[in-house]
């Protein structure tokens, strides 16, 4: 069973593949509509990772050769106690193997793009030095970015919505999405200034300076 | 003897050619049957006077089609309809008499006759509208709903008439003498003696509530035990002598008491609707009904004298659409009372304006009862026969130009398919059962059929919807509502039988998912090779699980057990996918020659399997947090 969706790549210069983990996606209010947004886009594989393996059997040889397949490689989650669901925890512990992501001979992954779409139930506020967690979005996900650094890819900064219990009420939802299509759109045509993007606390913020626009 | 064969060849013929071909041209079986009719009696003269004694035969069709509606009827939903039943039906006999009366007595006919006339003609025909009806799928749409109730109503309307029509007798007329027949005829012309005859009302009365109160407490308490006893000794035929019994049997003891058959096995019909042999019911009793209801508008088609038709086309015609209009006002008028919407107030009016089969029992009452005069009242069977014959055209009228106007069909239609179950499972042993119990706790609709009447009985207890029957007959297939069905799961433990079973429902309804209980990998790779969806080795998880706990007794560590159960159940996947490849049903297995060099390949000796599972287990179990070489740090790259 592979529910996978992969999309034919042709007019598009990158491919990207999107890991989505959702353990309860009937109850999901912002991960969903995400997904569902992002799902059939050319150019972009999407794979709901606990659909796919809902006994955490997660098949190595399959993910590695979704990853060798890829130019950018996107974790779509809610953030779990500062980090990912269990299921990404658990891919990154089968998948990325020595001599395949990282050591002398793995260098699989040189050179992709990886970044962390999520979901926050803290506000942006909270989410700082003097605000209840302390610690900004980016300090808090170092693990992931050091992982990227270990595998030698290119780390980004992620594309966040902070106070995701209530972007629904607040009507958050639309512009979240929109931005989103734009964003991943400019990652497959290559539109997005790397320089200027690793310096930005998050992908949403002054997200107009990053990308370029479509010259013809 | 050989005189009955050829009527019977004759009528089958006629049945055989006709309803397939009207089928085709999108006539609907109904109008089929009356052209086969019209055919075999009027044109080529082939059968003659003896559709009258045929046809007093064939109205038992409707006493089962009753049964069958009421078998669908569960009491609740009646109660429910009570409000329309009484309301839409009383309105609708009563608006339409008065009306056919008034119009009756325009052109000088004196009010007896014309109140008779009107009472004959407010009834429509409950056969041809509910075979059309369920023929077309519309028996659960509000207009259907709506049309059954007026229906239901008339067919109990019936009875007080047949009591009215003497009261209306004309003197003038009574002395032509008819009165031989007057006993002889009750209702659905049926020659039986009645019992009640002599009795005062209030003895009357008193009977027929223990009749009714017989046929309830009787089909709620006697039934089951004999439905079992009989379904124990395992002959089909047995089961479905007794169904014909039952339907029989309480025709005849309404028809004592004076009461309308078709009421008393209705009323059998709704107290069986939740026995656990209903679709068994259901599945005998539907080809009788179907063979005598086609027998019926036969002989329908077969009694239009066109000598008659010949003689006063113009009439006649004017007269059937004359009342054809009146009813056809009356209805749409009720359902605009009772806000059916545009589509369903067309079908309610259409399909309910022409005359029914009553209409005839009613006419041949009033006529030995000197109420009606012998030439008007074969002028009138004519228009009652007409308007039966236009019905089926008004459907085709419905299709055409409502349907095709109006909005498609919207979310209702959507909603009542929830109502069917929609995972079936044929077969609810040890295996079936634990299926059944986690879907039905997900609530998911179920709908279980067995074989075993202790099975049944025992689920039943618990709550659980099954019902006994070989789910290898299409029929109850249908009667547990496969239409419908998301899903089918074959759980019997017969191999030879739940590979047809797959065959059959997979050719019958291609787009169902099947899963399939399957005793072996042979059986597997036969139920794949017969359409499929998943087929379950019954005993594979359970033995793998067994052989899990083994190792952890054996103080194996538990998340190692876990880790050796995935990679063995990814390996014995992998290798039943490669054989299945190689797997040739058509020569025996023995014959195969690569699947057995395959099959050697893989258990030449037992040694060489398990030492090849050693190894690729071990490899595929390793294969996740195997910690990076000794060393491996001094590779990393420091910033410096």
């Amino acid at each position: 069973m592979n529910s996978s969706i992969k999309s034919e790549n042709k007019l598009n210069k990158k491919s990207i593949l999107v890991l989505f983990a959702h353990p309860s996606p009937d109850r999901s209010e912002v991960n969903m509509p995400m997904y569902n947004a992002t799902k059939g886009l050319p150019g972009v594989t999407l794979v709901d990772l606990y659909a796919e393996y809902p006994r955490m059997n997660i098949d190595v040889d399959r993910e590695q050769q979704r990853l060798i397949e890829h130019d950018i490689i996107i974790f779509m989650h809610p953030l779990y106690w500062y980090s990912t669901p269990a299921i990404l925890k658990e891919w990154q512990d089968l998948v990325l193997e020595h001599g395949f992501a990282y050591g002398s001979e793995g260098t699989a992954l040189q050179g992709k793009i990886f970044f962390n779409v999520l979901s926050a139930g803290g506000e942006l506020f909270a989410y700082s030095e003097k605000g209840y967690n302390h610690y900004t979005i980016r300090e808090l996900l170092h693990p992931l970015e050091q992982m990227a650094i270990l595998c030698q890819m290119t780390y980004l900064p992620p594309y966040a919505l902070f106070g995701a219990r209530t972007a629904v009420e607040e009507g958050r939802m639309k512009i979240h999405i929109s931005q989103w299509k734009r964003l991943i759109q400019a990652l497959l045509e290559d539109r997005v200034n790397m320089e200027l993007a690793i310096q930005q606390p998050t992908l949403n913020n002054n997200l107009d300076a990053l990308l370029r626009e479509v010259t013809l | 003897m050989s005189n009955i064969l050829l009527q019977i060849f004759i009528y089958l013929c006629a049945a055989v050619v006709a309803v397939p071909v009207a089928r085709r041209l999108g006539l609907g079986s109904v109008l089929g049957y009356l052209i086969a009719g019209i055919l075999i009696g009027p044109v080529l003269g082939l059968v003659g006077s003896e559709t009258q004694d045929i046809q007093h035969f064939a109205e038992f069709g409707v006493v089962m089609m009753l049964f069958l509606v009421g078998l669908e009827l569960e009491p609740r939903m009646l109660w429910a309809m009570r409000n329309r039943l009484l309301g839409l039906g009383g309105l609708q006999v009563m608006l339409s008499t008065l009306l056919l009366c008034l119009g009756a007595m325009l052109v000088d006919y004196e009010w007896r006759i014309g109140l008779a006339i009107g009472l004959i003609f407010s009834l429509s025909s409950t056969a041809i509208v509910l075979q059309t009806l369920s023929e077309k799928g519309l028996s659960r749409s509000d207009g259907g709903r709506s049309s059954f109730s007026v229906l239901l109503f008339q067919d109990i309307a019936v009875i007080p008439m047949l009591a009215l029509m003497p009261l209306l007798a004309l003197p003038e007329i009574s002395m032509s003498g008819v009165e031989a027949s007057l006993t002889e005829v009750a209702a659905d012309g049926h020659h039986t003696a009645s019992l009640v005859s002599g009795l005062p009302g209030w003895a009357y009365a008193v009977v027929v509530l223990a009749v009714i109160a017989m046929v309830v407490l009787g089909g709620h308490y006697l039934s089951r035990p004999l439905f079992r006893f009989i379904a124990h000794s395992r002959l089909r035929e047995a089961f479905t002598a007794s169904a014909l019994l039952i339907v029989i049997g309480i025709a005849l003891l309404m028809t004592l008491v004076d009461l309308s058959p078709a009421l008393g096995t209705f009323l059998a019909g709704v107290v069986l609707a939740d026995s656990e042999f209903k679709h068994e019911l259901e599945s005998d009793i539907e080809p009788f009904k179907g063979i005598l209801l086609g027998l019926f508008f036969i002989t329908v088609g077969a009694g239009i004298d066109f000598h008659i038709l010949n003689q006063s086309f113009v009439l006649i015609m004017g007269l059937t659409l004359a009342v054809m209009l009146t009813k056809g006002a009356v209805l749409y008028g009720l359902s605009r009372l009772y806000r059916l919407n545009h589509r369903d107030s067309w079908l309610f009016s259409l399909s309910l304006a022409q005359a029914g089969e009553f209409g005839f029992v009613l006419l041949s009452f009033a006529t030995q009862n000197s109420v009606i005069p012998t030439e008007l009242s074969r002028m009138l069977s004519l228009v009652v026969a007409m308007s039966m014959l236009l019905t089926p055209i008004l459907f085709i009228l419905y299709d055409r130009l409502v349907l095709t106007r109006v909005e498609p069909i919207g979310s209702e239609q959507a909603d009542e398919i929830n109502e069917e179950g929609s995972v079936i499972i044929a077969g609810v042993g040890r295996f079936g059962q634990i299926i059944n119990r986690l879907l039905v706790a997900c609530d998911i609709p179920t709908v279980v059929l067995d074989h075993e009447p202790n099975m049944i009985e025992a689920l039943r207890k618990f709550g659980v919807k099954s019902y006994y029957g070989d789910a290898t007959r299409s029929d109850l297939l249908e009667a547990a509502g496969i239409e419908n069905a998301r899903l089918f799961i074959v759980a019997i433990d017969d191999k030879v039988k739940s590979v047809e079973l797959v065959e059959l429902v997979r050719k019958n309804y291609p787009d169902i998912k099947i899963l399939a209980r399957a005793y072996d990998v042979a059986h597997l790779y036969l139920l794949k090779q017969a359409g499929v969806d998943h087929a379950i080795r019954e005993l594979f998880e359970s033995s793998v699980e067994a052989g899990a706990e083994a190792l952890r007794l054996l103080d194996m560590h538990p998340f190692r057990v876990e880790k050796m159960l995935n990679a063995f159940r990814q390996h014995d996947l992998s290798g039943l996918e490669q054989l299945y490849e190689v797997w040739d049903k058509d020569s025996e297995l023995a014959k195969n020659r690569s699947y057995l060099a395959r099959a050697r390949e893989h258990g030449d000796t037992l040694r060489d399997l398990l030492e090849k599972d050693r190894y690729q287990l071990h490899d595929r179990s390793d294969r996740g947090w195997t910690p990076p070489p000794k060393g491996f740090t001094h590779q990393l790259k420091e910033d410096k």
